[in-house]
């Protein structure tokens, strides 16, 4: 509009510009008649293809809502599992109420049931496994992305990959074999004797327990995180890198405010899906961790987490409370890993909430 | 008969997975000997034997404990206990520089697993095992997690033994045990006792037979320190056959006789006493009749107690009332 109002005073006020507005409408009159001539004799070979291929809104609306299926199918996949594990429980719900998941009883014999020391297990070991992982799950995607030589990224790429593809019941056996005994007789001690004070690492040492089972978790959600943190990094725009580095900044500076400030949704979505995979390990954990539903301050003492009792006590669970019992706890699951996953996004959007991630 | 070999029978079985080798063992041969019946076994479990054979969804279950009376009443199918072969649960343990076979008192393994017994040299270890030098170690009781057979014969026979087990712990095939640390599966108490020092754990005898494992003895009812074996589990057996339910619900732990292995237990098969596909019927009552003429001579060979001959007198009685 502002130009269209522009071009007449120009027109006024300099000569030598008149014949240019005179010129430009005829030359846009021109191709404008061009191309409209070509169209009509002779369609583009896309547009050829495209119009044999039916109807093209008919398409688009059935893709999309094929594509609304899906989504909703999570909805209805989420909701199903739900509903079975409300009603299957239901035998416990009514005997225990809410108190189920703040009791510590678990006997089979009695029939007195409550989930409690799994739920500490399943927390205390799946926060200490990220504790122990996103430090270094981050160095190693730190180092992959930006400061390793083209030589080795290969082959510590593959290696990462490879952990990640090894089945839980492997790093059981491994953990059973090497990582109790090193627990038992050098790690344990070790932390008792600098850190015993602070009573985190008392009473009879094992080399099953907590700790353990914690290690082995760090472990195993490590190339998850460290794998996708890495692809995030290398998302992150040149661009970026080069503008940091031309302010002047060093290199770690521009790691910090160039790719980490830019990539930082990514990596607590990298840290959740590690969660996710910590919250729900079965096999290896219960091979480790001692399987004694305790709750005790100490990380040598011997615990149980949710998923390890279902696996352990289903298939000879016999009675109808029992089995309730132990399908409450696969809801216990279901609700502790929907509130762990909730309170990870409330904290991305705490994050990103003063700051918003910059477009490139 | 002849309606059996008209057309091939399959026969849908599922339960306990301790007898599972000898079962596998027993039907393929019986499906290799009357190829018209196939018995497919699925080993999920006691639990999930008698819960599938009380609705009706195999043909038959199998458990390594006995159901109760509620669950016989509640069950859908009528069902009645086959003994098929025995099983025993053994004490092992790793003590560095103690070499002789250790011996056990039912008390005594009871306070391992109470906590009241911490410490290797614990005046009631050392009266049972003159001349051995114990050390003054912690004791590191290692129990299975899982739910078990295994379990449910050794707190069964730690409940006779010790009214403080049976009032504070109880039997079953999983138990709220007062101390200790739990592994998965014979392999996983196993694994953990043969590389724990001064731990102690408990595993089938089959398993500790079938791996050279090194385990203690148990003192019996007559107070003679056994250890355990298919001779033993069998004597067990017969000293319980005189006392024979008609039902075959009975435990033989802790049985009378001097050469009795005190931690010995049945597994039955659960079959319908009246199965709606009389075929059916007819083709399970070929297998047990089959099983009790050739099968319990394969036990031993397997690491199973077979039946006593009393015993198999009785159930060959029994299975003639299947309809």
């Amino acid at each position: 509009m502002p130009l269209s109002e522009t071009i007449p005073q120009m027109d006024s006020s300099t000569p030598s510009a008149k014949a240019t507005p005179l010129q430009a409408p005829a030359i846009l009159n021109f191709v404008t008649a061009a191309e409209s001539v070509d169209e009509e004799r002779d369609p583009s070979p896309i547009r050829q293809y495209l119009s044999t291929c039916g109807n093209g809104a008919f398409a688009d609306k059935t893709f999309a809502s094929v594509m609304l299926i899906c989504a909703l199918s999570i909805f209805a996949i989420v909701l199903f599992i739900f509903t079975i594990l409300v009603a299957r429980s239901r035998p416990s719900l009514a005997q225990f109420g809410f108190g189920f998941f703040t009791r510590s009883a678990w006997d089979p014999v009695s029939g007195d049931f409550g989930a409690l020391p799994f739920i500490f297990g399943t927390l205390a070991t799946s926060l200490l496994a990220l504790a122990m992982a996103v430090p270094l799950a981050l160095g190693v995607a730190i180092f992959l992305s930006e400061l390793c030589p083209a030589k080795l990224r290969a082959p510590i790429s593959f290696l990462t990959e490879l952990l990640a593809a090894i089945p839980s019941v492997v790093y059981g056996l491994w953990a059973v074999f090497v990582l109790v005994p090193i627990m038992r007789d050098q790690l344990g001690p070790f932390l008792y004797k600098i850190l015993g004070w602070t009573g985190f690492f008392e009473g009879s040492n094992f080399g099953v327990g907590l700790l353990t089972a914690s290690i082995i978790l760090a472990i195993m959600i490590l190339p998850i995180i460290s794998s996708i943190t890495r692809d995030i990094m290398q998302a992150v725009p040149t661009s970026q890198r080069e503008a940091v580095l031309a302010l002047g900044a060093t290199r770690w500076e521009m790691i910090r405010t160039g790719v980490l400030r830019n990539a930082r949704i990514g990596i607590v979505g990298a840290i959740i899906l590690g969660l996710g995979r910590a919250l729900g390990e079965t096999m290896a954990v219960t091979m480790v961790i001692g399987n004694h539903p305790d709750i005790s301050k100490s990380l040598f003492a011997p615990g149980y987490t949710l998923a390890s009792v279902i696996a352990n006590e289903f298939s000879e669970a016999t009675g109808d409370m029992y089995l309730s019992a132990l399908i409450e706890i696969g809801l216990a699951l279901f609700i502790v890993t929907i509130i762990v996953n909730a309170i990870a996004r409330a904290l991305v959007w705490a994050v990103t909430r003063g700051a918003p991630a910059r477009v490139h | 008969m002849v309606a059996a070999t008209a057309g091939a029978q399959n026969i849908t079985a599922a339960g306990a997975t301790f007898p599972y080798p000898i079962y596998n063992k027993w039907f393929t041969e019986y499906n290799h000997e009357h190829p018209n019946v196939k018995i497919n076994y699925q080993s999920i479990g006691s639990g999930g034997g008698i819960r599938q054979v009380s609705d009706g969804t195999v043909d038959f279950g199998a458990s390594d404990g006995p159901m109760n009376d509620e669950q016989l009443s509640s069950a859908k199918v009528k069902v009645m206990h086959v003994p098929t072969v025995l099983g025993a649960v053994v004490p092992v343990y790793n003590l560095p520089g103690v070499s002789k076979p250790l011996n056990f008192s039912g008390d005594v393994i009871a306070d391992i697993y109470l906590g009241k017994i911490t410490k290797w040299n614990d005046a009631r270890i050392v009266r049972d095992n003159p001349g051995v030098n114990l050390p003054g170690s912690s004791i590191l009781p290692v129990y299975r997690s899982d739910g078990s057979g295994t379990t449910y014969i050794f707190t069964d026979y730690l409940s006779k033994i010790s009214s403080e087990w049976a009032g504070r712990v109880g039997k079953n095939t999983s138990v709220k045990w007062p101390t200790g640390i739990g592994q998965k599966g014979n392999e996983g108490v196993a694994g953990m006792v043969r590389q724990s020092p001064n731990s102690f754990g408990y595993v089938e005898l089959i398993y500790a037979l079938s791996n050279h494992m090194e385990y203690g003895a148990v003192k019996n009812a007559a107070g003679k320190f056994l250890q355990g074996s298919p001779a033993g589990v069998t004597a067990a057996a017969a000293a319980a056959a005189k006392t024979m339910p008609a039902d075959y619900r009975v435990s033989i732990t802790n049985a009378p006789g001097a050469t009795s292995y005190p931690i010995s237990s049945f597994t039955w098969l659960l079959i319908p006493t009246h199965f709606n596909d009389a075929s059916k019927g007819v083709a399970v009552k070929g297998f047990l009749a089959w099983m009790l003429e050739h099968g319990e001579s394969e036990a031993t060979s397997m690491g199973y107690a077979p039946l006593p001959v009393q015993v198999q007198t009785m159930v060959k009685r029994t299975i003639t009332t299947i309809k």
